[in-house]
């Protein structure tokens, strides 16, 4: 969201021409204005934390209401979203290593590491996939049921933030190889950490409330 | 190609549509040509459209405000006269699906794209200046929120002209707003305008929140904040923490109306309820976002205008705190009588009565501070006296409501909306107006006409009481809000007095637009050349009016509140350095109304089910903000001779001022 | 610069600590659940507490929250803010509706 957005406040003192210089190069932003961006991307996960709070709050309210259709019991399959929770738990510290890697400056290893996480992500995604589209094509789509349309909605929502992250891991795979590793690439790499992180702690809430309370 | 959109979508037939849409029409043309004749196109785009400055989107978003307001009261009007012309079995001359549009419109207008640009203009403008850094955190996403709240804006405008507007009432209630109950597209402008301009709101808390919590002047302290910029960041907590869940609860209902989902639907297993749950755990957080920061204001007002220290500066810090933190849990009070158990009602009576004692609080503290001061009566401090007395009825009439016994024979009725404007009005609307002539020299570097502005004052002040005080009558004799005629005798003469205040209020809205014509045309007598006007306690006093765009020379330095008092007394103000370091600035950027712009088409396409719109639009949006991503020239230098040459002419207006008054 | 920022971004073996812990509290509600052993409070319970924990996991190793320096205290203290809220509005908002339900049940 606001990574673009670096804007230093601090001056800092300079003789004018060598300000001057400093304003052209690539990499200029200094620490201050990173940490300031991933404050900010941290506040506005915590907007996004509240958004999440309102879907468990109506899928709360509304998973019983199978209105004569299937329930939770009926159509969640554990072993298949155990799996599902390991593609994004290996995903987790497969992108830790490459945030280990992007601050030893090592740009392959950073790339191979946001690629293995990539796939891993792709992998939850496919399978999220397959799993909607199998409960909408056995007449279980979100239109039968409020539990239904609750449930497509609470977990379509964490897999389309996830698909976000996805594109945006794309798209710093390539800063990250046309670039490298500078400040500000670095600094992304950090709010892209904080956001797949902060995912994955919300799908312990989807497998825990969702999934395993609703096969209890 | 053009989905539901058809020729039938533009009200031809109706006659008060296409008058006001001939008005709006030739007012625009009259400032296009204006603007072309003077050549401004350039400097519009430039200087305005696609600045980043906090203080050039402060003002724009306050003239977003002021023609909203304009809009919003003309609705006000309408709905006011027909009331007192439609009673006695007559039909008025405003038709139900039509006198429901402007109902709705009135409400959304008034309270999304009126009060909060107004006090996200006012915030904008003072709290980067009272803490003493150059810009907020993330410039250019203070300017994407300004166009995004402009989006919203455009798209409940353009459904004037095209289509119609949702007659659901402001707050949208399921069923009634699902696609059985309201097919039409009025409920879909009314989604995507609040969506998008919702989004808009919670990046500005996020950015405000990162500025007043990373970017403080050297030494000040979270509590040596001046007191608005921390009302101010009470809200934005509060917007952080709210606004998702309207951002939440609108997406279902957008899901329940284009996807058949069965979120709030009568069938299915649906429940309704807990849309309306939803909507007010956001809508009653966000009248607390609406009146903090005008409590920060009165603040201000008081303490510069007695010449005195704010009494009970924690005190104030904490209860607005408290407030914000109560705010949480007590949204249940709007719907008291949709039959949750004794219990749930008697925790949420109670935990309304116990938030007006941190207001109770504030109140005193400024009672507190007027005492043995020496009150200069200015327009600013008479709105201040208006809303002390003005509020704390609409506050009383408000723990009466909260009785939810009491709420059960009043809910939705005229006493309700009596008690809201009440509030809203005497509250935030009047702190704002406040706000506005306060920190008016502050932003346009003249001061504001006060013949005139006395005059606005007591028209909104006695036409206020006129319009509203019959209300609260009218609740009690059984009259129910959202009624398009009547025929109870013994309502008519309350409804004729309302009608004569709303008059009187629109009396004082022309005093203003006159106030501002007077102002303008006499700048050169009122020219603020101190940037000081009021004698000032708090830091964005110490720049000229208008301030330096880059706003302080030099970091001040600051280890107390009432910085700027501090500053004068020991003689450290307006210290003229021996050299000047280059400062570091952000560079304008179109991409900002360029995203809102595409937004705004995205969000009419969705409207009328254009879908590749939405797709071109949406992927438009992407590819903008990934370009602006990848941009390098984001920001320059200022460098010193320029910062002397700007800084030595404020510095010389200050000391010829000063010789004069010697 | 980037020496001021390691210390938040952990290790490998803090990233190993964390995902093994995760490891284990995933595995055991599942487990927990599809052995289907267990009577039903105790079982929603323990998946529950399972969840809180393995949260704060995810917060300390993954997200690198914390209390000992003053960025870290920022973000964990924003985050208990909104985890506050969240208690809040969910919690609130099931009663309500769980209560309303009751009512039109009789």
């Amino acid at each position: 969201m606001s990574t673009s957005v670096l804007i230093p406040e601090a001056p800092v003192r300079l003789a004018p021409e060598q300000a001057h210089d400093l304003s052209h190069e690539q990499d200029h932003e200094h620490h201050d204005s990173g940490s300031n961006t991933l404050f900010g991307f941290w506040l506005y996960l915590m907007t996004d934390c509240l958004l999440f709070a309102s879907a468990f709050a109506t899928y709360a309210v509304l998973f019983m209401n199978t209105a004569g259709g299937v329930s939770g019991k009926d159509i969640f399959e554990l072993d298949f979203v155990l799996v599902e929770t390991f593609a994004l738990l290996f995903s987790s510290i497969t992108y830790g290593f490459a945030m280990l890697a992007a601050h030893k400056q090592n740009r392959s290893a950073t790339l191979m590491w946001l690629a293995v996480t990539f796939c891993l992500g792709a992998v939850f995604i496919g399978m999220e996939v397959y799993e909607f589209n199998h409960l909408i094509s056995h007449g279980h789509g979100p239109q039968t049921s409020a539990f239904l349309t609750a449930f497509f909605s609470l977990v379509g929502m964490h897999g389309l933030h996830v698909t976000a992250g996805l594109i945006w891991m794309l798209v710093m795979m390539l800063e990250v190889s046309k670039r490298g590793l500078g400040n500000r690439t670095r600094t992304r790499l950090g709010c892209l950490s904080l956001f797949w992180h902060f995912l994955d702690v919300v799908w312990i809430c989807v497998f825990t409330v969702v999934y395993l309370m609703g096969s209890v | 190609m053009l989905g539901k959109l058809t020729l039938d979508a533009i009200p031809y037939h109706e006659p008060i549509i296409v008058v006001t849409l001939a008005v709006v029409g030739v007012v625009g043309l009259l400032l296009a040509v204006a603007l072309t004749k003077y050549k401004k196109w350039g400097y519009l785009w430039r200087e305005w459209i696609t600045s980043v400055d906090h203080k050039r989107l402060g003002i724009m978003y306050i003239i977003l405000a002021l023609v909203m307001l304009l809009r919003g009261f003309a609705d006000a009007i309408m709905m006011r006269t027909q009331l007192a012309v439609a009673t006695g079995g007559a039909e008025g001359y405003l038709p139900p699906e039509h006198y429901d549009q402007i109902f709705t419109a009135h409400g959304v207008i008034m309270i999304i794209f009126m009060a909060m640009p107004f006090m996200i203009g006012l915030m904008n403008i003072v709290v980067p200046m009272q803490i003493g850094t150059r810009d907020v955190a993330f410039p250019f996403l203070n300017n994407l929120s300004f166009w995004l709240a402009v989006s919203g804006a455009l798209l409940v405008n353009i459904s004037l002209g095209v289509g119609e507007f949702a007659k659901t009432g402001w707050v949208a209630y399921p069923p009634l707003s699902g696609l059985n109950y309201s097919p039409g597209v009025g409920v879909d402008y009314y989604i995507w305008a609040l969506q998008i301009s919702g989004i808009g709101t919670t990046l500005t808390g996020v950015n405000f929140l990162a500025t007043v919590i990373k970017m403080r002047t050297p030494g000040m302290k979270l509590m040596h904040m001046p007191i608005f910029t921390w009302t101010c960041t009470w809200a934005n907590i509060l917007i952080v923490a709210s606004f998702p869940i309207l951002t939440g609860a609108l997406a279902m209902l957008t899901l329940d109306r284009y996807l058949d989902f069965h979120f709030f639907t009568n069938d299915l297993g649906g429940n309704s309820m807990m849309y309306i749950n939803l909507f007010w755990a956001w809508g009653h957080p966000e009248v607390y976002i609406l009146v903090l920061p005008a409590f920060g204001i009165f603040s201000e007002v008081i303490s510069t205008f007695t010449g005195k220290r704010l009494f009970g500066y924690k005190s104030m810090v904490l209860a607005s705190g408290a407030i914000s933190v109560l705010g949480f849990i007590v949204w249940l009070h709007h719907f008291f009588t949709m039959g949750s158990s004794a219990n749930v009602n008697a925790f949420f009576g109670v935990t309304t009565m116990i938030i007006a004692v941190p207001t109770g609080v504030k109140l005193f503290n400024w009672l507190f501070t007027m005492y043995r001061g020496r009150l200069r009566f200015t327009t600013p401090v008479l709105w201040t006296l208006g809303f002390m007395v003005t509020f704390t009825i609409g506050g009383m009439t408000g723990v009466l409501l909260s009785v939810p016994g009491a709420d059960y024979v009043l809910h939705n009725s005229l006493f309700l909306i009596a008690h809201f404007h009440n509030t809203i009005i005497g509250g935030a609307v009047f702190g704002y107006l406040a706000g506005f002539a306060y920190w008016f020299p502050k932003a346009m570097g003249y001061t504001l006409d006060e013949k005139w502005g006395k005059r606005a004052f007591w028209c909104w002040q006695i036409g206020f009481y006129c319009a509203f005080m019959p209300l609260y009558v009218l609740g009690f004799l059984g009259m129910t809000r959202r009624l398009n005629h009547s025929d109870n005798p013994d309502w008519n003469i309350w409804l004729y007095i309302a009608c004569v205040g709303a008059f009187i209020i629109a009396l004082g809205i022309a005093c203003q637009l006159i106030q501002l014509y007077v102002s303008y045309r006499n700048r050169e007598q009122n020219r603020d050349l101190t940037g000081d006007p009021w004698n000032g306690h708090t830091l964005e006093w110490a720049s000229a009016s208008p301030p330096q765009f880059y706003n302080f020379a030099v970091e001040p330095k600051v280890d107390d509140i009432d910085a700027f008092t501090e500053m004068k007394e020991r003689g450290h103000a307006y210290h003229r350095p021996d050299s000047y370091a280059p400062i570091h600035m952000p560079k304008n950027t179109g991409v900002g109304f360029v995203m809102g712009m595409l937004l705004t088409a995205a969000g009419f396409g969705a409207v009328w089910h254009i879908w590749w719109l939405v797709i071109a639009a949406l992927l438009g949006t992407l590819a903008a903000f990934l370009v602006r991503c990848y941009d390098n020239d984001v920001d320059y230098y200022v460098q010193p001779d320029e910062i002397e040459r700007i800084e030595d002419a404020h510095l010389t207006a200050v000391q010829l001022d000063n010789t004069l008054k010697a | 610069m980037s020496s001021q920022n390691d210390a938040a971004h952990g290790s490998v073996k803090s990233y190993a600590v964390g995902f093994l812990l995760s490891v284990v509290l995933t595995v055991v509600p599942f487990w927990l659940v599809m052995s289907g052993g267990f009577d039903k409070w105790t079982t929603v319970i323990t998946i529950l507490v399972f969840a809180v924990v393995q949260i704060a996991v995810h917060l300390k190793y993954f997200l690198h929250l914390t209390l000992t320096n003053e960025e870290g205290r920022l973000n964990t203290l924003t985050f208990l803010f909104s985890a506050l809220i969240i208690v809040l509005v969910v919690g609130l908002s099931i009663w309500i509706i769980y209560a309303s339900n009751a009512m039109m049940m009789h």
